[in-house]
C-alpha cells in the first residue's frame, strides 16, 4: 500500500503545525519522519492514520483518496508513543481487541493472537497483564495488536523513545527485520537521528511544519541540503566566515566554494563536521600563523574519549570557539597528543550556507 | 504518613497532646456522640419497638419507599449526566468549556433552599412551565416528578466532578488506538472508556447517593410536605420530630445514619481500589520493568 500526502496543512490555534505537507511513501518503504520535538511529524502521522484532520489537503492511499475515511475504516495499524495499551485488559484480550469489534470466530482470534504472540516472542505471557511487562515487552503487544487487524500501513509514533538503550537497540534491529518479512508500508516519527538512519529505508526530515530533506539516510547525512538539517544531525562546528571569488573563508584558511563566484564578499556560515576533520601534530617549533595553507593551527585542550570514538576539543591559534575532532580511538590513541600540544587541522569537507539564499543572484 | 523520630517528639511534646486532645474531643463531640446518640435513642424502647415505628407506620413506609425510589433515579440521571458531561470536557476543547465547568458547581454554592424555590417558580403552577405543564396534566412541584429534579439539582456536581480529573489523567490514548483497531463509539465506551472509569465512577454514584438520600432543603420546598404522598426520609425525621414522637423520628434517622455508614465503607473500599489504579496507571506511563533508569543516552 502506498501513502500519498498532498498539500496538507494543519494549525491547532495560532499554531502551524502542518504548512502544506506533501509526501510520498511507495508500497513497502521503511520510511522515517525525522525531526525535533514541534516539527509536526507526529500530527502527520495522525492525519495518515486518520486521527487527526486536515485543514486542507489529501490523502490517498494507493491512488485512493481517503481524506474523509473515518479512522476505524482506514486499516492503518498505529502504535502510540507510550503504547496505549488497554491497562485492564490481559495482552492476549489486546491483541485480539481489533478482531473481536469486528466480530471475529473465537477460532479464529485465537489463532490469530498466538500466531502473533509467537512473532512478537511473547508466546506465555498471553494472560499477563499490560503492568506485569516490561517497556519491551509493552511495545511488542503494542505492535502485535496493530498488526492483529491486518493493517494495509503501519504507522509507529517514537516506538522506541521510552526504552532503555539496550532494548532500544535490539527492537530497532527486531522491528527491521519483521518489516523485511512483512514488506509491509511502515511510516515511524523520532527525534532520534540515529534510530532514523540505522532503521530506515527513506529519511524525511522535518521542521516547523514543513519537510527540509528527504532521502535516504546516507544522503541526508551526507548532503545536507539546508542549514536546519545540518544543525539538526548534530555534532557540527559552526563558525561565521566569508565568501568571495569562489573561495569561502574559515579563521582566514581558504576553502573551495564555487557556488559563490562573486567578488563582493559575503559573510556565510561555513558547517564542519568533526568526523571530516583531519588533524596532525603540528611540526615543532610551531608557527604563530593562524593558519598554513589549508590547515588550521589549533591547540590541544583535551581528548574524551566515549568508547569507539574519541574527541579532541582545540582552540583555534587565532581565537574563537572551540573545535571538535573525532578520531576513531584506535588512532587517537596511536596519535597520543596531549593538551597544549600545537596541531594543524584540515577539513575533509566543508559546507558553506549563505544567510540569506534569496539574496544571490 | 510515616512516622519519623521528629514526629514522634512532637506528640509526645505538650502542645502537641493539647493539639491532639483538642481534636479528638472535636470530632467526638460534633461526630461521633451525635451518631451514637441518634441509634440509642432509636433503640432506647428496644428492637421490637424499633422495628414498629419503621414498619408499621402507613406514612413512614411510604417515606421510605418514596427515598428508595426517588434517590437511584436522580443518581441513574446524574451518571449518565456525568458521564457524558465529564467525557465533553476532558476531551473537547471549545468555547466556553471553563465556563461549563463552573456552572457544573452551582449546586454546590446555591443553598438547597434557593435550588427548590428556582425549581417551584419554574414548575409550579404559577411558574413559567406551569400553564404547559397544567394543560398536558403533568404535576411537577408537590409531586415525585419534582423531588427527583430537586435531588438531581443538588447531586448534580457529584458524578460529573469526580470523573473530570480522572479521564484528564488517564488521556485519549487508550481511545483512539481503540478507534484505529476499528473500534465505534459504543464499542469504545464500553470496552475501554467505561472500565477505565468504574471505580471512580462507582465512587461519584455513591456519594451521590448519600446525598440524594440525605437531601432536605431542596426536596421540603418542592415536595409540600404531604404525608403518605412526598414526604422522603429526611422530610418524615423532621415531621416526627415536629410531633413530639421523637422514638419514632430517631429509628427512620437510624437507617439514614446506618446508610451514611456504608457509604463510609464503600468509599474507604472504593478509594483504595482507585488508589491501585492510579498507581497502575503510573507504572503503565513509566518505563518498562526491564528498564535501568541509569542508563540514559544510547551507548557508543
Amino acid at each position: 500500500m502506498s501513502i500519498r500526502v498532498d498539500g496538507v496543512s494543519k494549525s491547532f490555534g495560532a499554531f502551524k503545525a502542518l504548512d502544506n505537507v506533501s509526501l510520498d511513501v511507495p508500497q513497502g518503504t521503511l520510511l522515517a519522519l525525522l525531526g525535533p520535538s514541534g516539527s509536526g511529524k507526529t500530527t502527520l502521522l495522525r492525519i495518515i492514520a486518520g486521527l487527526e484532520w486536515p485543514d486542507s489537503g489529501r490523502i490517498a492511499e494507493d491512488g485512493t483518496d481517503i481524506t474523509d475515511r473515518h479512522a476505524r475504516q482506514r486499516e492503518v495499524g498505529f502504535v502510540f508513543q507510550h503504547y496505549a495499551l488497554f491497562r485492564h485488559m490481559s495482552v492476549f484480550e489486546n491483541i485480539a481487541f481489533g478482531m473481536r469489534v469486528r466480530k471475529a470466530p473465537q477460532a479464529e482470534v485465537k489463532a490469530r493472537v498466538d500466531e502473533l504472540l509467537h512473532l512478537v516472542r511473547l508466546d506465555n505471557l498471553g494472560s499477563r497483564k499490560p503492568a506485569q511487562l516490561s517497556g519491551g515487552q509493552r511495545q511488542r503487544v503494542a505492535l502485535a495488536r496493530a498488526l492483529a487487524i491486518r493493517p494495509r500501513i503501519l504507522l509507529l509514533d517514537e516506538p522506541f523513545g521510552a526504552l532503555d538503550a539496550k532494548v532500544r537497540v535490539e527492537l530497532r534491529q527486531w522491528l527491521r527485520r519483521l518489516h523485511d518479512e512483512i514488506g509491509m508500508t511502515t511510516v515511524f516519527v523520532t527525534h532520534d537521528q540515529e534510530e532514523a538512519f540505522e532503521l530506515a529505508d527513506e529519511v524525511v526530515v522535518m521542521n516547523e511544519g514543513h519537510v527540509e530533506q528527504r532521502g535516504k539516510p546516507e544522503e541526508v547525512f551526507d548532503k545536507p541540503a539546508t542549514p536546519f538539517v545540518m544543525d539538526f544531525l548534530g555534532n557540527v562546528n559552526v563558525y561565521h566566515g566569508r565568501v568571495e571569488n569562489g573561495l569561502a573563508f574559515w579563521h582566514g584558511v581558504p576553502i573551495n566554494y564555487p557556488d559563490y563566484p562573486h567578488a563582493q564578499a559575503r559573510e556565510a556560515r561555513v558547517y564542519l563536521r568533526p568526523h571530516e576533520l583531519d588533524i596532525a601534530r603540528a611540526p615543532s617549533g610551531g608557527t604563530s600563523e593562524a593558519h598554513v595553507g589549508t590547515s588550521l593551527a589549533a591547540t590541544v585542550l583535551r581528548q574524551t574519549r566515549t568508547g569507539p570514538i574519541t574527541r579532541i576539543t582545540c582552540q583555534p591559534r587565532q581565537g574563537g570557539s572551540d573545535l571538535h575532532v573525532d578520531l576513531p580511538s584506535a588512532a587517537a590513541r596511536e596519535l597520543g597528543l596531549q593538551p597544549g600540544e600545537s596541531v594543524s587541522i584540515t577539513p575533509r569537507h566543508v559546507r558553506v550556507f549563505l544567510p540569506d539564499p534569496e539574496y544571490v543572484i | 504518613m510515616t512516622s519519623k523520630p521528629r514526629d514522634a517528639a512532637t506528640a509526645t511534646s505538650p502542645l502537641g497532646l493539647l493539639l491532639i486532645t483538642g481534636a479528638v474531643a472535636t470530632v467526638g463531640l460534633l461526630i461521633v456522640a451525635p451518631l451514637a446518640s441518634v441509634f440509642v435513642d432509636a433503640f432506647s424502647n428496644g428492637p421490637q419497638a424499633w422495628w414498629e415505628a419503621l414498619a408499621h407506620d402507613p406514612d413512614t413506609r411510604h417515606a421510605i419507599w418514596l427515598s428508595l425510589t426517588v434517590a437511584p433515579i436522580a443518581v441513574l440521571i446524574n451518571t449518565i449526566f456525568g458521564v457524558a458531561a465529564a467525557w465533553l470536557v476532558a476531551r473537547f476543547r471549545f468555547p466556553g468549556r471553563s465556563l461549563l465547568v463552573s456552572l457544573f458547581d452551582v449546586p454546590f454554592s446555591v443553598s438547597p433552599v434557593v435550588a427548590g424555590l428556582a425549581l417551584v417558580l419554574i414548575f409550579g403552577r404559577q411558574g413559567l412551565l406551569g400553564p404547559t405543564l397544567a394543560s398536558l396534566a403533568v404535576k411537577v412541584i408537590f409531586a415525585w416528578p419534582g423531588l427527583v429534579l430537586a435531588t438531581t439539582f443538588v447531586t448534580l456536581p457529584l458524578v460529573v466532578r469526580e470523573l473530570i480529573p480522572v479521564m484528564e489523567a488517564i488521556g485519549p490514548e487508550e481511545e483512539m488506538a481503540a478507534v484505529s483497531l476499528g473500534a465505534n463509539g459504543w464499542q469504545v465506551f464500553w470496552r475501554v472508556t467505561l472500565p477505565n472509569i468504574r471505580w471512580a465512577l462507582l465512587h461519584g454514584v455513591v456519594l451521590a447517593n448519600a446525598r440524594a438520600m440525605g437531601e432536605f432543603g431542596a426536596v421540603y420546598v418542592v415536595s409540600g410536605h404531604i404525608a403518605g404522598a412526598t414526604d422522603t426520609m429526611p422530610l418524615r425525621v423532621e415531621k416526627l420530630f415536629q410531633e413530639y414522637r421523637t422514638p419514632a423520628s430517631m429509628a427512620v434517622a437510624s437507617v439514614l445514619a446506618a446508610l451514611a455508614l456504608l457509604t463510609l465503607v464503600a468509599k474507604v473500599f472504593i478509594e483504595r481500589q482507585l488508589e491501585t489504579e492510579s498507581k497502575e496507571l503510573e507504572a503503565a506511563r513509566a518505563p518498562g520493568a526491564d528498564t535501568d533508569p541509569t542508563t540514559g543516552g544510547l551507548g557508543p
